[in-house]
């Protein structure tokens, strides 16, 4: 049997639960798991305040509930599987090395900043600053899958240096802002100011887009390395029918006042 | 032992150990996806003298390939995991690279890597990209119909080469009739590639020669013409016409196997004896006894 963490108690303001992650709960029995410390707001307080445990971890965590106002879970974590069923609070897989969260339900802001490795599917939508940097920090994620079922707002990507981002509903503004490298994959709309001041790094959409005057187009083609990706996320359970595989793109480079060497690809025909 | 009317002599091939790769090419279609795994194939008959040996081990349908397009797997062997590196650069470079609308993929996980897309990178001038997915990482050459997408790092592993079989038959007609139904036969064996033009090899050669600089010549033994001439002929009175068929795979189970298989099929009226080329079992690292490898041992 897996580790369930079942939330019995609402929590008035955020709690932070930085403890729920497999590197923090392995080998520990129910009473021990209980006990595991966590803020509710600026009060130190126990897990098992919140959380009914049950079970011994296997591998796989199991968190239930509204988690809307429990942050950080999973953050940090290096392996093993975090299965969360709910709406989920702010920081989800902060900083994530390795493992695989998957989120059955929306996530708040911040999530996977700072992402190094491992994957994060998220079933609904994405608040803002998906996959960004922390503010005051340079970088956003340097490695690691991020996929969203549903739609990201704003931010998303921000400073991002590798990696993968998948959204496959629409992204609000500012989609890969400072991106340094790595590919993100808009299955829908993308907001205004996407890409600005991206210096590498590939954005993706399959709608038309309202860009910068600070990008500029360079031709309609039909990038083979797309297919890739393309086949690569349609494993993972998004539909890309034929035409988008196989069809052209518009490529812009840019952002023209930093090294121009990003590109955005706008799916044509 | 016979099958059918074909005497199998009780001798064993003499195999050597490798180094081979796997490279998946695709391509817009099927025509252009060949066209580069035939430039990328040419001359590479003979480690002796083209530095590797490299041939097409099948055609791939799109669903079996990294991009869904349409592919063809091509190995590549040569002496040592250096040889295979530079030789993949040298033909990835000026065969597939150059060849409109392809890509190129490793086609073999191994924890040993040659790196080729790596080096190819350079030819983007500082405007090549990188891209890593699945922990591959993979680079965009810019080329004038779009981009060239070259795996960085192809994987290599010990090999076999050398495999061979030797068919005696009565007359150029009928060995080449056997040979050409042995290699259709063989070249459906996964793993495996025939170096040579269409697979078979008429001027087999031995180690050495009576000029000094030449490190090989004549298979004499097995030429018809000098049965007459020398003293370690190995052609029977009814033959009058010898062809070779040699064979490379990523294992030695792979090389039995196609010699398996393509001794049956050449096993035609007409052809009087298969045997097969061996040193005396000195120089080999790999001995492929024709009667163990019929029974099945």
């Amino acid at each position: 049997m897996s580790l369930t963490l079942s939330l019995h108690t609402s929590p008035e303001v955020p709690v932070e639960a930085d403890v729920i992650s497999p590197d923090r709960l392995n080998n520990l029995n129910e009473s021990a798991l209980s006990a595991l410390p966590v803020f509710h707001g600026n009060v130190q307080a126990k897990i098992g305040d919140f959380f009914k445990v049950q079970g011994q971890y296997n591998g796989e965590i199991r968190v239930e509930g509204d988690l809307s106002k429990v942050k950080h879970i999973g953050a940090g974590m290096t392996s093993g599987r975090l299965i969360v069923n709910g709406d989920v609070g702010a920081h989800l897989g902060a900083g994530m090395q390795g493992g695989k969260i998957i989120v059955d339900g929306n996530v708040a802001d911040w999530a996977a900043s700072e992402m190094t490795g491992g994957r994060i599917i998220i079933k609904g939508n994405a608040g803002h600053m998906l996959g960004s940097s922390i503010r005051g920090s340079a970088t956003g994620i340097t490695g690691g899958e991020i996929i969203v079922h549903g739609n990201a707002r704003n931010e998303a990507g921000q400073a991002m240096r590798n990696g993968l981002i998948v959204i496959g509903g629409n992204s609000e503004d500012l989609t890969g802002v400072n991106m340094l490298s790595g590919t993100i994959i808009v299955l829908g709309k993308m907001g205004i100011r996407t890409g600005a001041g991206m210096k590498r790094g590939t954005i993706l959409s399959m709608h038309d887009a309202d860009l910068l005057s600070t990008f500029t187009y360079a031709c309609t083609y039909h990038p083979t390395y797309l297919r890739l990706y393309l086949t690569y996320i349609k494993k993972l359970g998004f539909q890309i029918d034929d035409a988008k595989l196989s069809g052209n793109y518009e490529r812009w480079a840019g952002d023209s006042i930093e090294l121009n060497r990003g590109e955005i690809l706008l799916y044509r025909n | 032992m016979k099958i059918k009317s074909t005497e199998i002599v009780d001798t064993f091939a003499e195999a050597f150990k490798m180094c081979g790769s796997r490279v998946i090419i695709t391509a817009e279609t099927r025509e252009w996806a060949m066209a580069a795994a035939q430039s990328m194939t040419g001359f590479a008959t003979s480690v002796i003298g083209c530095k590797c040996e490299a041939g097409i081990e099948r055609e791939l349908p799109a669903d079996e390939t990294p991009d869904q397009r349409h592919g063809v797997s091509v190995l590549l062997f040569a002496m040592n995991a250096e040889g295979v590196g530079k030789r993949l650069v040298e033909r990835i470079g000026q065969c597939v690279m150059t060849c409109p609308t392809t890509a190129c993929y490793n086609g073999l996980v191994s924890g040993t890597t040659v790196s080729v897309g790596d080096q190819l990178r350079y030819f983007g001038d500082g405007h090549q990209i990188s891209k890593v997915l699945d922990n591959r990482r993979m680079w965009r050459i810019p080329v004038m119909d779009g981009e060239f997408l070259v795996e960085e790092s192809f994987g290599v592993q010990e090999a076999v080469g050398g495999g061979n079989l030797l068919l005696l038959g009565k007359d150029q007609k009928a060995t080449l009739r056997a040979a050409s139904a042995a290699t259709k036969a063989m070249h459906a064996v996964p793993g495996i590639i025939l170096p040579f033009p269409n697979g078979v090899v008429r001027s087999g050669s031995k180690v050495g020669s009576k000029y000094k600089s030449l490190p090989a010549s004549t298979n004499d033994a097995y030429c018809p013409t000098l049965r007459g001439s020398v003293n370690n002929s190995m052609v029977p009175l009814a033959v009058n016409c010898v062809m070779e068929i040699v064979i490379d795979g990523l294992d030695v189970k792979a090389v039995e196997e196609c010699m398996r298989v393509g001794m049956y099929a050449a096993a035609k009226p007409g052809i009087k004896q298969i045997t097969a080329g061996n040193y005396g079992g000195n120089l080999g690292q790999f001995h492929i006894h024709l009667h163990k490898t019929i029974n099945g041992n």
